[in-house]
């Protein structure tokens, strides 16, 4: 099985990001990096089904040159190849779908596997696009998956519950946290990564359909709430604990 | 969350690989060492499953060719490897340096290509445990007063003596222990089960709880010829291994004093005295600035060790000014830490406590803080002031 990982490298959760003198853009300088951590899931469903089923994995990233550093990461923990697609246009969705889409159309994976959403710009976009743009079945949100032949069958989180669904190969996942323990990549397979090769590929080049017009931080104000210790500022306390903070 | 504090954006001067060295092994603290450490430390046990995960990733013999086990890196990955566990414990850090530095090292070093085929690749995969015996109840700082002694018998040696304050040495499946044999140091390796050898747990620390601690009895243990280490003569033996442990261990208490600063700032943002939060105060900024301060001059001694230690033009001085000074100052910046947290500093759901009584025996161990003094001394001066 032909197995295509689809990664991409997003702020540090500690970093304090700030925007670009553009006023649409994060100003990248200062901000520490990592890899997506919905992403480790794909790699690892990725390295599972290659180890079950044999064939390779390929991963891709879409991005500037430092998105790089995330392609070594999937290496280390053992994908065969890496595709590099650069893009410093930083747009919108449709343009980082559509030159994965391309890159799958050359490659002809199996099976393309993503994280659920990328965790800087939260769009979800991207797994449906590109299944749409391939006109592949997409499965969503996937916190078990199996694949027998070309039948895939796979268990989603839905609100509250679970659903189970199935189709067949080729098909598009998108990986939910809890489809697996992804592995810690090995010192020397860390070593042996820097030898694998990275091919550079250009991006496809077409239209963003979203243009981002202005971004903006959220100024934190306080609420000036205070609280006394009469039996009414307890309850009260109590309820927004339970309701609006959803602590206890 | 933790993110390391770097104030001189030094990530600019490492590499990928060894950037991905300290994210494999800071995840690795943050899911395996963080939850259970306290736990350990209170019971005075060493957590030993994780022996087997640490190997896992690669943790033991990192600079040692990946023919025997190793993962064949560079100084700085090992050394970014030692701060990230020390930043979960100096007791699962000290487990890695003596079985890395102390064992495969020397085994590596000075051992015959049997040897190194026996033992290597078995203390990379964490299936054999080693330790280290030089430290004597009577012999420490000067570990040229030895009493440790070997005679030569038919067929090998008979081995006598005792050994202290041997980290791992209970658990050890192999010991590289220092005795003399006709007056000249020599290295051997006992093996667990060798008739004569006994290795009980010195118990009651107040600190590297979650590490053993043993001493090393040796009554005629007959050690047979090939159990000597045939490539090294005298006290070099066990100093060059040293070299290599402390080298870690400069890297290492940076680690220590990155979770006690992180922890320090977050509290003092959060924690309100006299309506405001603490780290408002002056006297709080003027520890907090300390403490960055310290730890941003430590980075970059350790960045230019690990480059001259691959260079191979670092001495054995240059090792102990890392040594002296970053252990110095992450103890003190583990105490600064415990004053910040006031009352809670002495809890265990702060680290800084178990940190600061881990960081008392690092300051001691591997040369005591005097006599690193001592060696940056006599290198400067050219005169000797050990007696
Ligand atoms: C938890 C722990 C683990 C250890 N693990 C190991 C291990 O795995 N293997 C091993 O071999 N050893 C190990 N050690 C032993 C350690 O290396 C020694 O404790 C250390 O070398 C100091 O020796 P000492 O305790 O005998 O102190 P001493 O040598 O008795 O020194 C006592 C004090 O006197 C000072 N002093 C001594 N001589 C002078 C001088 N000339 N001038 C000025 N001051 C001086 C010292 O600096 C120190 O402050 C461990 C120790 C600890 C605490």
């Amino acid at each position: 099985m032909n197995i295509l990982v689809c990664i991409s490298q997003v702020p540090d959760t500690t970093t304090r990001v700030a925007v670009g003198t553009d006023g649409s853009s994060i100003n990248p300088a200062g901000v520490k990096f990592i890899l997506n951590p919905y992403d480790e899931f794909a790699i690892e469903e990725g390295l599972r089904l290659r180890e079950k089923s044999g064939g390779t994995v390929t991963t891709v990233t879409v991005g500037p040159d430092t998105s790089k550093e995330v392609l070594r990461t999937a290496l280390a923990m053992g994908s065969d190849t890496a595709v590099f697609v650069k893009d410093e246009s930083r747009s919108d969705s449709f343009v980082v779908a559509s030159s994965i889409a391309d890159l799958a159309k050359e490659i002809t994976p199996d099976v393309i596997l993503f994280g659920r959403q990328s965790i800087d710009f939260d769009s979800f976009a991207l797994p449906s696009m590109v299944g749409e743009l391939l006109g592949w079945p997409n499965i969503s949100m996937v916190s078990s998956l199996t694949i027998e032949g070309t039948q895939v069958s796979a268990e989603r989180d839905i609100e509250g519950g679970k659903e189970s669904v199935s189709a067949t190969l080729p098909c598009v996942i998108s990986a939910q946290k809890g489809l697996n323990d992804p592995r810690y990549p090995k010192l020397p397979d860390i070593m042996k990564a820097k030898s694998k090769p990275i091919a550079d590929r250009v991006a496809t080049v077409v239209e963003p359909r979203v243009v981002t017009l202005s971004m903006t931080l959220p100024v934190s104000k306080r609420l000036n709430n205070i609280m006394t210790d009469s039996d009414a500022d307890i309850d009260q306390l109590v309820r927004l604990l339970h309701e609006e903070a959803k602590v206890i | 969350m933790f993110s390391h504090p770097d104030y001189y954006n030094l990530d600019e001067l490492f590499t990928e690989e060894e950037k991905l060295v300290r994210q494999t092994v800071r995840d690795f603290v943050d899911n395996e060492i963080l939850p259970i450490i306290e736990k350990s430390a209170r019971d005075g046990v060493f957590p030993l499953h994780l022996v087997k995960k640490m190997a896992d990733i690669g943790l033991f013999g990192i600079t040692l060719p990946q023919e025997y086990g190793g993962a064949g890196m560079n100084s700085t990955c090992y050394g970014i490897a030692m701060q990230e566990l020390e930043r979960g414990d100096s007791g699962i850090r000290s487990f890695a340096s003596v079985q890395s530095s102390l064992v495969m090292y020397p085994i590596y070093a000075f051992g015959s290509e049997e040897q190194r085929l026996k033992w290597l690749p078995r203390l990379a995969s964490g299936q054999a445990i080693g330790c280290f015996g030089l430290t004597e109840p009577d012999a420490g700082s000067n570990p040229s007063s030895m009493t440790t002694n070997a005679k030569r018998v038919e067929g090998g040696f008979l081995l006598n003596g005792a050994k202290m304050w041997i980290t791992n040495g209970t658990l050890a499946d192999v010991a590289v222990v220092w005795g003399k044999l006709d007056g000249v140091v020599r290295g051997f390796l006992v093996e667990k089960g060798m008739a004569g050898f006994t290795a009980p747990e010195m118990k009651g620390k107040h600190s590297l709880r979650a590490s053993v601690t043993s001493e090393l009895v040796f009554q005629d243990v007959f050690i047979p010829e090939e159990n000597m280490l045939p490539g090294v003569e005298g006290l070099k033996g066990p100093l060059s291994c040293l070299t290599q442990a402390r080298y870690g261990i400069s890297w290492g208490v940076v680690g220590a004093a990155m979770a006690c600063y992180d922890s320090s700032l977050h509290y003092a943002k959060s924690r309100i005295a006299f309506d405001r939060p603490i780290a408002g105060f002056q006297l709080i900024q003027d520890k907090l600035v300390w403490m960055l301060n310290e730890i941003t001059k430590a980075q970059l001694l350790c960045w230019r060790l690990g480059k001259i230690k691959d260079q191979n033009t670092l001495r054995p001085q240059h090792v102990s000014l890392a040594k002296r000074n970053n252990c110095e100052m992450a103890l003190t910046i583990a105490r600064m830490s415990r004053e910040i947290h006031g009352a809670n500093g002495i809890l265990d759901e702060y680290p800084i406590m178990r940190h600061a009584a881990n960081l008392e025996s690092v300051k001691t161990y591997e040369g005591t803080h005097e006599m690193h003094t001592l060696i940056i001394g006599q290198d400067i001066t050219g005169l000797s002031a050990f007696v």
